[in-house]
């Protein structure tokens, strides 16, 4: 039964991962075009210096293949992209792929993190609303979300750096992953946390969660409403419904009713929107990442749009559509594992 | 508006009184925004250096900036630049979305697959990032902006009208309309998109804060609007160089204008929700 009902959700995965390749090329050949009308030419930047002579430029246009009609770019491009090849950055003088390696982790852990927070909070906030709903708590909770929604995350991190830095004293100056005179662990995993604990060095560890933090509290923020939302709604459903009822009259613990019985339902929608949640927490990065000077995929993604760097743009681009639609495979799988109706449907 | 639709609303109303205050914030910064740049206090361009970073006081309510500019001043005629921009792009996005989604529902067939595709190509992407980069690639005007929002909202309206006329298109009244001799242009144009427009107040009212944090968020990273514009975002963007030296004043006002904006903006959003579909309060 159990082989079987995973079969399924494999097959199923399968064939959503499938059908969202055309979005993807959708994507690639879209971010492409989009590309080529930003102002400024790649190959100005490319050559020696400013007074670089036009007969120089020229030459590099033709060795980026910038001379070249744009479809027949595009064919270039797409072999190359087939070829695991992103092309260059101008900024930093590396390949796109280098570059978003080093930095994917960075924006990983904070998003992960970000995520973690969310749930922690939002999941029993969610909760608590839903058992009591109409009282002050519910109020409380819903106008904590009301709010949380509408305050932007460039807003709250500024507001949280002013507190936590500057009158609390307690958080480290903001910008990047650690400071300056800490050395790094030996990169294992590219998570800076783990990678802390892997060496043993606690007071790094430590160091490296203080400058965590506090992004990961603002992106939290703005995202603990729709969960706490989602929590709330499908666990009154849930606590509505007649397995509930049937526990509740067989004697059961009022502990195991609503964490066993009515959360183990009701979590199902909150899996879809975690994931959902997480993805735009990766494109919106963009503005934490900036706030904080997060060396992440996103900030880098931002110099380069704004010195008309192509390729990496391109390349973050891709990224962020492969994982959306690997985060939604993910959510595909869990929730045939959390629920086997879906996948023998 | 029947009168029975009306004394529902009111029953609502009492309920629910921040819908009630919700609106009239609405119209508050609707009135901000005609009327802000001709009664502010100080010209919110003009810089008077020796009272550059004040802390807020009675001659300057937020407080006054790095070039000594009264940043209420800047608040204040900053709400219709804000305003125009939310309520351009969700328009475009509207109309867009409305006219291509009903017309996607009501034919369905081939325009419905490719639209469709289409759709799922946009909503692939990250879509703050789409937007960055359409400003970007479009250059940096406010025009672009609005296009760069209403673009990235336009699946979603897509969608809604698209399944909210695909379910209405073989009903009865929709049929009526036909035996009688209108075109299938007018059944969209004069029955079905009518019938779906309350629903898709609710969800411009709530796409209209975001549209506001969406743009504040490109200025705040350079992108659209350029100083010395007063705009809430750039304002945020200005201040944040002096947030590690204390001079909260300079995010913490532009901030509570974008949440009080969006806060009204969302709840009578949810507010008109619960009057057209009680079923769906949460």
């Amino acid at each position: 039964m159990i082989i079987t009902t995973l079969g399924a959700t494999v097959k199923r995965a399968v064939k959503r991962f499938l059908s969202s390749l055309p979005a993807l090329f959708g994507v690639l050949v879209f971010t492409f075009l989009l590309m080529r009308v930003l102002p400024g030419d790649p190959a100005v930047f490319f050559a020696s210096g400013p007074n670089a002579g036009k007969a120089e430029i020229e030459l590099i246009r033709k060795q980026m293949g910038l001379d070249k009609p744009v479809p027949q770019q595009l064919v270039y491009y797409l072999y190359d992209l087939g070829r695991g090849n992103l092309g260059n950055s101008i900024m930093t003088g590396q390949s796109v792929t280098k570059d978003l390696r080093d930095r994917l982790p960075a924006s990983l852990e904070l998003t992960f993190s970000a995520l973690l927070i969310a749930l922690v909070f939002a999941i029993p906030l969610g909760v608590l609303a839903a058992l009591r709903p109409g009282s002050l708590i519910d109020h409380g909770i819903r106008l904590f979300c009301a709010l949380g929604v509408c305050v932007p995350t460039f807003v709250s991190g500024l507001l949280l750096i002013y507190v936590f830095y500057y009158l609390l004293g307690i958080a480290p100056d903001p910008t990047g992953r650690i400071d300056i005179f800490t050395s790094l662990p030996p990169s294992r995993t590219g998570f800076l946390l783990v990678d802390f604990l892997l060496a043993g060095d606690v007071s790094g560890w430590w160091g490296a969660f203080k400058q965590l933090i506090l992004p990961a509290v603002t992106m939290a923020l703005f995202v603990i409403a729709p969960l706490a939302r989602i929590t709330r709604a499908s666990m009154l459903v849930s606590l509505g419904s007649d397995f509930v009822r049937t526990a509740r009259s067989v004697g059961l613990s009022w502990w195991r009713i609503v964490v066993t019985y009515a959360l183990r339902n009701a979590i199902l929608p909150v899996i879809t929107i975690a994931g959902i949640v997480f993805s735009t927490m990766l494109g919106a990065n963009v503005l934490v990442e900036k706030v904080f000077s997060w060396p992440g995929v996103a900030s880098y993604a931002l110099d380069a749009l704004l010195s008309s760097d192509y390729a990496p743009v391109q390349g973050f681009v891709l990224l962020m559509a492969s994982i959306f639609v690997i985060v939604n495979l993910v959510i595909d799988v869990l929730y045939g594992i959390a629920d086997p109706r879906v996948s023998v449907g | 508006m029947t009168a029975a639709t009306l004394r529902h609303a009111a029953w609502i109303l009492r309920g629910n009184p921040l819908t009630g205050i919700a609106a009239a914030g609405v119209f508050a910064l609707v009135l901000i925004a005609i009327f802000g740049p001709s009664i502010v206090p100080y010209d919110p361009v003009s810089s008077d250096v020796p009272q550059a970073l004040q802390p807020p006081s009675w001659a300057h309510l937020a407080g006054t900036d790095q070039l000594g500019r009264d940043s209420f001043s800047r608040l204040i005629v900053a709400t219709r630049l804000d305003l125009t921009i939310a309520v351009s792009a969700v328009g475009v996005s509207f109309v867009l979305g409305a006219v291509i989604g009903s017309l996607c529902g009501y034919i369905g067939g081939r325009l419905d697959r490719a639209v469709g595709r289409f759709v799922d190509v946009l909503m692939a992407f990250p879509l703050f990032v789409l937007a960055m980069a359409m400003v970007a690639a479009l250059g940096n005007r406010i025009e672009n902006i609005v296009i760069a929002t209403a673009i990235i909202n336009l699946p979603f309206y897509i969608r809604f009208s698209r399944a909210e006329v695909n379910i209405r298109r073989n009903l009865g009244w929709v049929e009526a309309a036909r035996a009688c001799g209108d075109s299938h242009l007018s059944v969209v144009l004069r029955f079905l998109l009518p019938n779906i427009l309350p629903a898709m107040a609710v969800q411009m009212s709530l796409n209209l804060g975001w549209a506001i944090l969406n743009a504040a968020g490109l200025s705040f990273i350079g992108l659209g609007v350029t100083p010395p514009t007063p705009e809430w975002g750039i304002m945020v963007a200005e201040g944040a160089r002096f947030i590690s030296t204390g001079k909260w004043w300079l995010v913490a006002f532009p901030g509570l204008s974008l949440m009080l904006a969006v806060l009204c903006f969302n709840l009578l959003g949810d507010g008109m929700r619960d009057i057209l579909d009680p079923r769906m309060r949460t």
